[in-house]
């Protein structure tokens, strides 16, 4: 805990440094980011963040419940475990190995099927972050649903009712503690992934894109592509201070899900159940 | 499932609401229990008691099709409720459960409200209609109304451990089942909610079946009508060794086995 607050306050007092220099208005609500002409709009970095990783929560979360379930509800042993494997194999792929393969798949999927010059922008991006993100998620909520089911299960089938009901009513919101956790993982993960992104996104940090599918880019993206080639002390500081508005932005984030979860939260240890007697 | 079913083998019989007939069951390779004959009388109480290990949880849990959520498990034989093999290729798992209702060993309500741990199970049933009635009678039932009339929408696990497992007795009654399984329903509980479970019982035993598999068999004696006494092969397999009125069970057993376990020479 200390920690993280001597982390943001050293980065805040460093970004903060550029508003010697330049006026605060014209950094959080300028539209474009050019440091050659010095402008340091940061509304385009901040979009193309907040973009990818909502559409990546809108597929992935869904996504990671249903395989959860289908692992511990549905899926037989063999399956089960070649599905943790899987699993196991993408959280451990390095995200250069992910930025390479959605090069060579996604962007010119993504190219043909939008008539797209590029390929490259928010959507491919998101598209990689999908797959990056759904092992912790999975993970995650499937030991969530996993607990949960063992201790509610005979419980729901004892009131006669079907696995749907069961799922929906009892398992669901029973693991909601440990899918939010998932969710925030993966939240975290979405926000500052850099390698891949940057690889897949276009890096273009003048204006805000139109489209999902024309060059665009976020937070992390353009400090890691600006920062080689930032000259002047000012162009440091303001990307400095976009890597602190990126790490309050992570934590509102997370203390957004928090709250908004945590308003009908009012539960739920899991009882271990134990194995019939016999 | 209608008690006036036209299936050969069903001979309805008013005196018993359900018989068990040469049940066996695996676990895999492993037989657990074998030929059990079991017939259950309605508005009693039968015990099914025994060492551990001996089947009797098993047993129960083929009552109501539980051990279909196992995988391993096989079921052979027949358990006939109202005449009507429960195990027969027309019949839903899910509505058997909703006429033989089970409380388990370790309370386990949901993570949801009092009132919501009652009113779910009685909406997944299908009935929508009266539920605060349908959620104070249950609860009444299982004499936990007052307690928790004043705290519906507080969490079912805030409840201290033998209210919760009046709770769950209070969630299989409220779908009005015939007949309430109980597997070791008190063992989790301090006396003194072990005898507010038991006297529960023997209140509601006057419109429901109860049959319960108990560790205790002072509380066999006590409450049950029907005592069914289980035991062990050399190679683990349970099986009913004596089965009669409780008294006669403890008083006069016919097997020697019977006797020794009961007067405590063994288990």
């Amino acid at each position: 805990m200390l920690t993280s607050i001597a982390l943001v306050l050293f980065i805040g007092s460093r970004g903060l440094t550029l508003f010697k220099t330049y006026s605060p208005a014209d950094f959080f609500f300028g539209t474009s980011w050019n440091q050659t002409t010095h402008t340091y709009g940061v509304i385009p970095l901040l979009y193309g963040s907040l973009m990818t990783t909502f559409l990546t929560l809108l597929v992935s979360v869904p996504l990671a419940i249903l395989v959860a379930i289908f692992m511990v509800e549905v899926a037989p042993g063999p399956i089960r475990r070649v599905m943790r494997s899987t699993v196991e194999l993408f959280a451990a792929l390095p995200s250069v190995i992910f930025g390479l393969l959605a090069l060579t798949f996604i962007v010119p999927w993504v190219r043909v099927t939008f008539n797209a010059p590029l390929g490259k922008g928010i959507l491919p991006a998101a598209i990689v972050l999908i797959f990056m993100v759904q092992p912790t998620i999975v993970t995650i909520t499937e030991d969530a649903v996993r607990n949960a089911a063992s201790s509610l299960r005979e419980a729901s089938h004892a009131v006669g009712a079907t696995r749907w009901q069961m799922l929906s009513g009892v398992i669901i919101p029973a693991s909601r503690q440990g899918i939010l956790t998932a969710v925030i993982l993966g939240l975290g993960r979405a926000v500052g992934e850099t390698m891949a992104v940057q690889m897949v996104i276009g890096n273009i940090t003048v204006r805000i894109p139109k489209t999902l599918t024309e060059g665009a880019t976020t937070m992390p993206a353009a400090i890691v592509t600006q920062l080689p080639e930032a000259a002047d002390p000012q162009t440091r500081s303001a990307l400095i201070m976009v890597g602190f508005l990126l790490l309050v932005i992570a934590f509102g984030l997370i203390l957004a899900v928090r709250t908004v979860s945590g308003r009908s939260g009012k539960s739920t240890k899991p009882v271990k159940s134990e194995m019939p007697s016999q | 499932m209608n008690s006036n079913q036209t299936n050969g083998s069903a001979t309805p019989s008013a005196k018993y609401v359900l018989e068990v007939d040469r049940l066996n069951v695996h676990y895999g390779r492993f037989l657990a229990v074998r030929d059990i004959e079991l017939n259950i009388e309605r508005n009693k109480v039968t015990a099914l008691i025994g060492p551990s290990g001996c089947g009797k949880s098993t047993v129960l849990r083929s009552i109501n099709r539980m051990n279909d959520l196992v995988d391993a498990a096989r079921i052979d034989g027949q358990v006939r409720f109202h005449g009507k093999n429960i195990y027969d290729a027309d019949v839903d798992a899910a509505e058997v459960r909703r006429r033989i209702g089970m409380v388990f060993q370790k309370p386990n309500p949901f993570p949801k409200s009092i009132y919501d741990n009652i009113a779910w199970g009685v909406r997944v049933n299908g009935v929508k209609k009266n539920m605060d009635d349908i959620v104070e009678q249950a609860l009444r039932g299982a004499a936990l109304w007052d307690e928790v009339k004043d705290k519906l929408k507080q969490s079912g696990l805030s409840l201290s451990g033998g209210q919760q497992q009046r709770l769950c007795i209070a969630r299989a009654i409220a779908i009005r089942p015939d007949i309430i399984l109980m597997d070791e329903p008190a063992s989790a509980l301090d006396p003194i909610a072990t005898l507010r479970i038991e006297e529960l019982m023997t209140n509601l035993v006057k419109e429901y079946t109860i049959i319960i598999v108990t560790h205790n068999m002072q509380q066999a004696a006590r409450i049950s009508d029907y005592t069914g006494f289980f035991s062990v092969t050399p190679d683990r397999t349970g099986y009913l060794e004596e089965f009669g009125p409780t008294k006669q069970v403890f008083t006069s057993p016919t097997s020697q086995i019977t006797e020794d376990y009961i007067t405590g020479r063994f288990g």
